[in-house]
């Protein structure tokens, strides 16, 4: 069995979110949510990764196993930013001399 | 090669393994792309975070209107490749032929607006390392901002002329009858890789375009 032929109405609708949702994103830009906006826009943004992912890039329809190796790629990416993060982030709170 | 195609190899138990396998390798291949452009992002994210005010101010200098229409043109070149595959799933060798050729115009089209976005920003002297004049607040963070827009669409537009080469090929084999229902790994491998791209550009419209459009 070769993997499943996805519909094209799916397609469809996909690209349809993934348009209104670009214009959404646009939108919120234009109001003041103070921090929110960021939290909006990357928010949208995963929304959309996830979109492409799950049905353009068949990862709903792929084995297990993919999903696993799709989720690894998320979980160092998590590893690179927190622990960067962390570290630029905590620098002023402890008082040591030449930091 | 050519009375070769949908031919088992011996390592598989079957077309449908043969076929995983060679998804399953393009995924790896993106993990690690996705950690080649994480390093940037994490980059960008310190430098915002250290430098507010002067991000937000540098980002009003990027043209959210062509970005944006950029941003539809990536979103419909991966429904393109999304119907190529499928036209390869079905055998439809013009319609899979079609697809990949639009997707690679549309490809085109991105590179050739993000080409008018740089050249806008050399007329503005906004182009660190090579014309940059800046008159307002903090124009060194400014100039930060800027090397971290260039590199980051300048990766990713590189990324996306490897993709249109690509293309080129797989149109050419799928015009010559290379492909079929049991063997197109090729589109679905490269199909994956392009949407990838597409992905890239979804979060970089928002880090480096909307930051300074709202007040």
């Amino acid at each position: 069995m070769m993997p499943p032929i996805v519909l094209r109405r799916v397609y469809y609708w996909v690209y349809g979110a993934l348009l209104a949702l670009t214009l959404l994103t646009i939108g919120v830009a234009y109001l003041d949510l103070g921090p929110l906006n960021v939290a909006v826009a990357l928010g949208i943004a995963i929304g959309k990764a996830l979109l492409v992912m799950l049905f353009f890039m068949h990862l709903r329809y792929s084995s297990r196993l993919t999903w696993v190796i799709a989720g690894a790629g998320v979980i160092w990416l998590a590893h690179l930013l927190i622990f960067t993060l962390s570290d630029y982030f905590t620098r002023g709170w402890l008082p040591v001399a030449g930091w | 090669m050519a009375e070769g195609n949908g031919a088992l190899a011996e390592q598989f138990d079957d077309l449908a393994q043969q076929h995983e396998a060679a998804s399953l390798g393009m995924w790896i291949f993106l993990v690690t792309e996705i950690l080649f452009f994480g390093g940037l992002f994490a980059g960008y994210t310190v430098y915002r975070a250290t430098y507010p005010e002067a991000f937000h101010e540098a980002s009003h200098h990027l043209d959210l209107l062509l970005g944006g229409i950029n941003t539809a043109v990536l979103i419909t070149s991966s429904l393109t490749m999304a119907l190529a595959v499928h036209s390869a799933q079905e055998g439809r060798r013009r319609a899979l032929t079609v697809f990949l050729l639009l997707t690679l115009v549309m490809g085109a089209v991105f590179l050739g607006i993000k080409g008018t976005e740089y050249a806008h920003k050399y007329e503005e002297d906004l182009v660190p390392g090579i014309r940059f004049a800046y008159s307002g607040p903090h124009p060194g963070q400014v100039q930060l901002f800027l090397i971290f827009y260039f590199v980051m669409t300048g990766l990713h537009a590189l990324h996306l002329t490897v993709g249109i080469g690509l293309l080129g090929v797989l149109a050419y084999l799928a015009w010559r009858g290379h492909f079929s229902p049991r063997y197109y790994a090729p589109v679905e491998t490269s199909g994956l890789y392009w949407h990838f791209v597409d992905i890239v550009w979804i979060f970089l419209l928002p880090l480096l375009y909307l930051l300074g459009t709202h007040r």
